[in-house]
This record gives structure tokens, sequence and C-alpha cells, in this order.
């Protein structure tokens, strides 16, 4: 099991985001993690990057309590909703200081996507004048960079022009055949349906479910996933 | 430290950094040509030290914080710890905004009078930068909304540099007629805008520039104890706000 979460729970003042959230991901598969805004999502991710610290529960990645530990977070890569780099720094630079930090010791480097969304044409550019959406393939690249075992994508393909979205997508793809996690957090459902097994769905700080693509289509009897859910939804609130 | 080299190279690039050093090369500048005696080049650019540091350090040092939030998010989603995200962003500031003070005011001081005060001059600045750089750093650890962070680092410059004499004046000027000289030298010591300008003042044995509290200060102690005792205070004022601050941050939900 790559990540277990037990019991999770976490509070932000009198607001409960967290409510006793519990679950276990293994090697591969591609979660896609739904729920409305404010449902708790982003508070999830960030509490298995250790960017949150619960109030209660225990998260263990690879074997390893993240409490207090730093080192575990080798075995993941991160593609953040807004990614904002130091402005002055040129892209080539940003790698280059990424690489140096990051110790990646016998780890072989995945500079594929480096190359397909061709960057190195752009390593002179200062971060600063980039658009968003080359930020956001930057963001992309550096979370492959170290062949993470565990990859969490928040919105990856919000920003991108649709050229780049299918690249980035194939790439997903590929290194789930590659046996590794994939968690993807996206409102965008067609996406979802193309590159998950599983989702797990989350509302108002509880996780309603967690299940496999072809349980939850076979249950609801849809074809698409968009449509599996929005009848799922359907039914809760009736 | 290789955090440090990079956080560093970006911000010698910024143009913040650069409009600093040329401004506070401009006041060198015209202090040094246009005066010709030395003490008072020394106290002019005293006095625009002791206000423009804080300030600009503690400003920039917030606005910095929280241009880098996302950036810090990326960071602390690699394998490296907080602490060492926290001690690189403010070795690098300090680098950066410290050392363009002391290539604009510090060196050509030293150059053109080289002596204890100019030195002094230049080690009191260097640790204002430091110090308002940590309590940005606090203020803006605490404050999760931007625009109060930048008004509580405005807020605590204020306080430090203009509200803080009053009260103490005001203090003494009712109690006059009590001995309170202990409980003066304790208030200075207790800001560090203050402790390093009877550091300096005290070298340059212009007594009448040191106000009443400075005076209490030198006769108190003795300006080579009140050299140490003043150093001694400027790094617990530079330790202690950078502590309280990483000690935050290091359990903050981000």
């Amino acid at each position: 099991m790559l990540i277990r979460v037990q019991e999770l729970s976490k509070s932000f003042r009198k607001l409960e985001v967290l409510k006793n959230v519990s679950v276990s991901f293994e090697a591969n598969q591609c979660v896609a993690i739904i729920g409305p805004n404010g449902s708790g999502k982003t508070t999830f991710i960030k509490s298995v990057l250790g960017m949150v610290i619960p109030d209660s529960g225990e998260i263990i990645v690879s074997d390893k309590n993240i409490k207090n530990n730093f080192h575990y977070r080798e075995a993941i890569g991160y593609m953040p909703q807004i990614g904002r780099y130091p402005e002055n720094t040129t892209m080539g630079q940003l790698f280059s200081m990424i690489k140096d930090i990051r110790k990646h010791n016998g780890v072989s480097l995945d500079e594929e996507l480096i190359e397909s969304f061709h960057l190195p044409a752009l390593y002179n550019k200062r971060m600063r004048t980039l658009s968003g959406g080359t930020r956001q393939k930057v963001s992309a690249a550096l979370s492959f960079l170290f062949n993470p075992e565990i990859l969490i994508l928040d919105e990856p393909t919000a920003g991108l022009d649709p050229l780049s979205a299918e690249i980035l997508k194939d790439k997903i793809q590929q290194e789930r055949k590659k046996n590794k996690l994939i968690l993807i957090t996206s409102h965008i459902m067609n996406d979802l349906d193309e590159l998950s097994s599983h989702v797990m769905y989350m509302l108002e700080g509880n996780l309603m479910f967690f299940k496999t693509m072809e349980e939850l289509k076979a249950e609801t009897g849809e074809e698409r996933l968009g449509k599996a859910m929005a009848k799922l939804m359907k039914q809760q609130t009736n | 430290m290789k955090l440090v080299k990079y956080i560093f190279f970006d911000l010698v690039r910024s143009r913040f950094v650069f409009f600093y050093f040329l401004l506070l090369l401009l006041f060198t500048g015209t202090f040094i040509l246009l005066q010709d005696d030395v003490s008072k080049v020394q106290l002019s650019l005293l006095n625009i030290i002791i206000l423009v540091v804080p300030l600009v350090s503690v400003i920039f040092a917030t606005i910095h914080w929280y241009n880098s939030a996302e950036f810090i998010e990326v960071l602390l989603a690699q394998p490296v710890s907080r602490k060492r995200i926290f001690i690189s962003e403010f070795v690098a500031l300090s680098l950066a905004v410290g050392g363009a003070f002391i290539l604009a005011t510090g060196i050509p001081l030293l150059i053109f009078y080289p002596d204890a005060v100019s030195l002094l001059l230049m080690v009191g600045g260097f640790f204002l930068t430091i110090i308002f750089i940590a309590l940005a750093f606090w203020s803006a650890v605490f404050t999760r909304d931007k625009a109060k962070g930048i008004g509580l680092s405005l807020v605590l410059w204020l306080y430090f540099s203009l509200i803080y004499d009053g009260l103490v004046l005001m203090l003494m000027f009712n109690f006059s007629d009590y001995p309170i000289d202990k409980i003066v030298v304790v208030l200075l010591s207790l800001n560090p805008v203050d402790v390093s300008r009877v550091m300096v003042l005290m070298k340059m044995e212009m007594s009448a520039m040191l106000g009443y509290s400075g005076a209490v200060f030198t006769d108190f102690l003795g300006s080579s104890v009140g050299l140490i005792y003043s150093i001694v205070l400027l790094i617990i004022w530079s330790i202690v706000p950078f502590f309280w601050a990483l000690r935050k941050f290091s359990k903050k939900d981000l």
C-alpha cells in the first residue's frame, strides 16, 4: 500500500474541513478526487504533502508515518494548481535549482515532458515573463522529473491549451502503466473519465465513497463519469 | 545551503534591491561630497540609516514572503524540511538587502572615513536589516492575509522608529522627579533602533545628540561595556523574532 490515511480530521477554527477520512491507495491506481468547491479535496492533498498538519489521524506513505518527517516526499511529485516561481530566475535556473536541492541519487531523471512541451527553447526566459499556461507546463514537468512513485496533480489541465493537455494526459496514462499511483483533482469530468481507475468522492469533509470506475458505472448504469456523478449527487440530495 | 544561493541570486536581480542600492548610494555620495566635517557626515547618515534601513527591510521582506508563498509550497512538496526553507529565505534576504546596504553605504564610508564610528554605523545598519527582516517574517507568518501582514509590518516600523521614542519621552517628562534612570536604560534596550543609534553616538562622543536616555545609557554602562551590551542586545533582537517565527512556521497550515 502506497498511501494509507486513517481517521484523518482537520478543522480551521470552527470549520470542520475533514471529518474522519480513512482511505488507502495502491500502486497502479489513478484516483480521481471529486467533490464540490470547499469539500476538502485540497486540504486532503495538502495533508498528504505535509503542508496541512492534521488535528488527528495518521497518514502513512510508503510505510512511513509522515508526522515530523520530510524524507517521504522523495516518493512524491506534486503539481500545484497555481505555480508561481522566483520572478527573476530563468526557467533553466529553476530546473537546475530543483534538481540541485532534491537529491536524486541513482534515480534517472524523466525529462520527457520538458522535451514534449518544448521548454528548453525558453530556458533563458525569466519566470516573471512567462504566461500562466507556460508556468503550468513547468509545474507539470517538475512533478514528473524525478520519476516519483506517487504523483499528486491538482487541476493539471486547467490552464493548458488543448494540445498540451493531451500531451500531459498521455504522459499520465503512460506513468500509470509503470505501476505508479496517481491522484488527480479536477472539475473536468471528461479528463477524469479517460484517465482514472478509481473515484474518491468528497462532500463537506466526508469521504462519501471510494470505488473503481467500473463499480461506479455499473451501479448507476451510466456510461460516462459525468453522468454517473450527476446521478449520484441527485440521489444524495433527495 | 544551495537554496540560499538560488534565492539570493533571484533577489539580487530584482529591481527593488537595485533601487534600494542606488538610493543608499545617492545619500552616502551626497553627504560625503557636500559636507567636509566627518562627524556631520556620519551623523546625517546615522539619521537616514535608522529610518530608511528598517523601513525598506521590513516592507521588502514582508512582500517577498507573501509573493513566495506558492513557490514555498513547491519547495515544501520536495523532500526538504520547513526549517531549511525558512532559514534559507532569511539568510538569502539578509545577504541581498544587507549586502546592498554594505556596498552602498558601509564600504564608501569606510573608504572615506576609516574609523570606529563608520564601522559601527555599518554594523548597526546591518543588524537593523536582519532584525527588521526577522520582524517581517514574524508578521507574515502570523497573518494569512497579505494586506494585514504588510500593515502589521508598517505598524512595527512606526512603533520602533517613531512612537516608542515619544512614549519614553512622555514617561521621562512626567516622572522626572523620580529616579528613573534604570528604567530608561531598560526601555532603551527594548527598542533595537534606539540601541543601534546609541551604540553609534556613544562612540562619536556627541553627548548633545544622545538625548537624555542615551546619556543615561552611557553614564550607566560606560562606553566600552555599553558597546558590548548593545551588540549583545542587537543579537538577541535578531534571534528572538526569528526563532519565534520559525516555530510558528514549522507548525503552520499552508
